[in-house]
């Protein structure tokens, strides 16, 4: 199995300035930008540490929000191009839909293919609701534009002999020919994230890599979707390279620091969904049916359409990520259970991790949130020494299973 | 998402017809003059007191329009200037002439297009709380938005009472609320960028050559009175009315009024016309 290290690079300072909302609207006079450039660096520092005891690295990106401070995939990736020598780096990912420059974007994915001498793994995002604003792209028919735009990409990464023409609904160029072209051939893998089961069949489809995040035991259905689709459109059997989940990763000398080190991190959770109820679900972001399934519900926030609640393995639902209606309650030993964390010893997640692998089937990749909420530099760099020197030296060795049959 | 029922309830009034080679929902309703109302983004109400009053006036044209309600989206209509094409085939085909035009809201916009575009087969045009024009700078904004405003706070801007907004979802069947959801996702289409306005309205309404009314709610937070004013600015000869004890839908907040502000005008216009003759 492998491993990515991933921190959204969170401002947990400003996250009682607003108890309505820590996206899009929060003034960025919370922001000092010294404190800023602290956090920045640290979470660089801790990426460089991963470049050494060999785990690969996934970044991300949001705007206008406390909880992200990367604006831009293609920033933080060119930095730890050069930064990097040994491991993969994963950007997951580019919001697609809110893009509205495809060529430039294949023109910096191609360019960071270079530099790194193909280390690069481009993931593509959906991106969530509330990124539709600080992007001011038009939610309606949003995921088509994301399709049509990743067809774009992946034609203009994989084109030799053009130049050619693209005039679609959402994008008119007229010459692409992307210059330097990628340096894996014929382009690098892609990978998409869905917590649905039609985006996972979708996903399937196209033979992609397949993100699942904090989707606990339910990530058996989402791989039984991607399954689905990649045999609908005839492609052979995915093994468990194809799937990748992530969770919260903690690791401390004793059972006590790792669970210790995890709880701060639950900060992610505890703030990811403080958003204002007018951009949870944008005209167009949502299909007709999960728009008339809120208004019967009156509802006004969360999950939307077919995603599944997480639970526990007896099936009691956690309240995982239910912003202000966050109890703070939830118990460590409840998240270990329903999989959204692995977390104590490197014996105990090396044992969680593989034992999820093993019940849902198998996963190639462990996508590790090894920093999060206010964790601290230095619990960061502990973590990912002890995760590198003894846990992924086993996890390379462990033999998902290869198979659709769920334990 | 089987517990979705898609079926017209008995009680709604609108048939099927086919304008311009799109399959559209239509409500007819009076007898008289001819008059198209264009809805707003919340969809056609036929039970309310402005809609009987308009069909006790008029022979009515309640058309939802393409994208909207349960009409066919045309998946290449990309502006509201499509959907004045649109309405002007919808005039030619049924040969109206002489038509008042009563837009409210988005619908509102739609209308001073249609004007905008031709006069030809209009008598006149009637504005409620229409959006469509920009009018302030480019930091400061014309009309509240609706995409960025937390709910509770929107409704008040859009109403003196919340409580009289007609789309209330535990009344609503699903065909309704499925309706809406096309609607709301077929106006952000037309109006997102720029937000819900046309940079080259404000030239072509110089030359709409008809009679013209805009009946501003008094308390409209969405398109602010002077908004409005500045809007009816805009079209020569343009009246300019506003409505006590009501926000942005004054249509449906004080239908009596706003119905009596048509009556008015619409009597002005044909003495106007008698005098002439």
């Amino acid at each position: 199995m492998e491993a990515y290290y991933f921190s959204e690079q969170p401002y947990p300072g400003a996250w009682e300035s607003d108890i309505e909302s820590l996206r899009v609207t929060l003034p960025n006079r919370h922001c000092d930008p010294r404190v800023a450039a602290d956090l920045i660096n640290a979470r660089l520092d801790e990426w460089e540490l991963c470049d050494r005891v060999g785990i690969n690295i996934m970044i991300n990106e949001h705007h206008s929000s406390a909880t992200c401070l990367s604006p831009s995939n293609t920033i933080t990736l060119a930095m730890l191009a050069r930064r990097t020598t040994n491991v993969r780096l994963l950007g997951l990912g580019f919001p697609l839909a809110n893009r509205p420059d495809p060529v430039r974007l294949a023109e910096e994915i191609a360019y960071i293919d270079c530099v790194t001498r193909g280390r690069l793994d481009i993931g593509f995002s959906k991106a969530a609701p509330y990124e539709i604003s600080p992007a001011n792209s038009n939610p309606a028919r949003f995921m088509d534009r994301f399709w049509d735009t990743h067809d774009l990409v992946l034609k203009a990464l994989t084109v030799q002999d053009g130049p050619f023409n693209w005039e679609s609904e959402f994008h008119h160029f007229r010459q692409v020919n992307v210059w330097p072209r990628p340096y894996q051939q014929p382009r690098p893998p892609v990978w998409i994230p869905a917590g649905s089961i039609a985006s996972a069949r979708e996903v399937g489809q196209r033979g992609h890599t397949l993100a699942m995040f904090l989707s606990g035991l339910n990530a058996r259905k989402l791989k039984d979707a991607y399954r689905e689709g990649a045999r609908a459109a005839g492609r052979p059997e995915p093994g468990p390279e194809k799937f990748a989940y992530m969770g919260i990763v903690a690791v401390g000398e004793t059972r006590e620091e790792g669970r210790s080190r995890a709880d701060r991190i639950m900060g992610y959770l505890r703030t990811t969904s403080i958003v204002s109820d007018c951009f949870m679900n944008p005209p167009g972001y949502m299909p007709p049916a999960g728009n008339v399934m809120w208004m019967k519900r009156n509802q006004t926030r969360g999950r939307a359409g077919d995603h599944f609640p997480v639970t526990k393995r007896d099936g009691t639902i956690l309240k995982v990520g239910s912003g202000r209606d966050w109890t703070g309650e939830i118990p460590m030993d409840d998240l270990i259970d329903a999989n959204i964390v692995f977390a104590g010893s490197a014996d105990d997640v090396y044992g969680q991790i593989t034992e999820f692998s093993d019940r849902i089937g198998g996963i190639g990749t462990v996508l590790m949130m090894g920093h999060g909420g206010d964790l601290s530099h230095e619990d960061a760099m502990a973590s990912i020494r002890l995760f590198g020197e003894q846990v992924l030296p086993r996890l390379k060795t462990y033999a998902a299973p290869d198979t659709a049959e769920a334990v | 998402m089987s517990s979705i029922d898609l079926a017209r309830p008995a009680d709604r009034p609108e048939t099927r017809a086919i304008v311009a080679g799109v399959a559209i929902d239509l409500v007819e309703a009076g007898r008289g003059r001819p008059c198209l109302l264009l809805h707003d983004i919340d969809g056609i109400h036929p039970s309310s007191p402005f809609f009987t009053g308009l069909a006790g006036r008029f022979r009515l044209f309640a058309p939802w329009h393409p994208g909207f309600g349960h009409s066919e989206t045309v998946r290449q209509f990309h502006d509201v200037r499509d959907l004045a094409i649109f309405y002007q085939a919808f005039l030619k085909e049924r040969d109206l002439d002489g038509v008042t035009v009563i837009g409210t809201g988005f619908g509102g916009w739609i209308a001073a297009e249609v004007a905008a575009m031709s006069t030809d087969r209009l008598g006149a045009l009637v504005l409620i709380g229409a959006v469509g024009l920009k009018v302030s700078g480019r930091d400061e904004r014309d009309i509240a938005d609706m995409h960025a405003t937390p709910f509770a706070a929107y409704e008040a801007l859009e109403y003196v009472d919340p409580a009289n907004k007609p789309n209330r979802y535990d009344r609503m069947s699903d065909w309704e609320m499925w309706g809406l959801a096309r609607s709301r996702e077929t106006a952000a289409h037309l109006g997102w960028k720029p937000y819900m306005h046309n940079p080259s309205l404000n030239h072509w309404l110089g030359r709409v050559d008809i009679p013209t009314l805009a009946i501003w709610g008094e308390r409209d937070g969405v398109t602010s009175p002077a908004y409005g004013e500045a809007y009816a600015g805009t079209i020569p000869g343009a009246s300019f009315v506003t409505v006590p004890d009501a926000a942005h839908h004054p249509h449906v907040e004080q239908p009596a009024r706003t119905l009596d502000l048509i009556d008015r005008f619409l009597a002005g216009v044909s003495g106007r016309e008698r005098a002439a003759e």
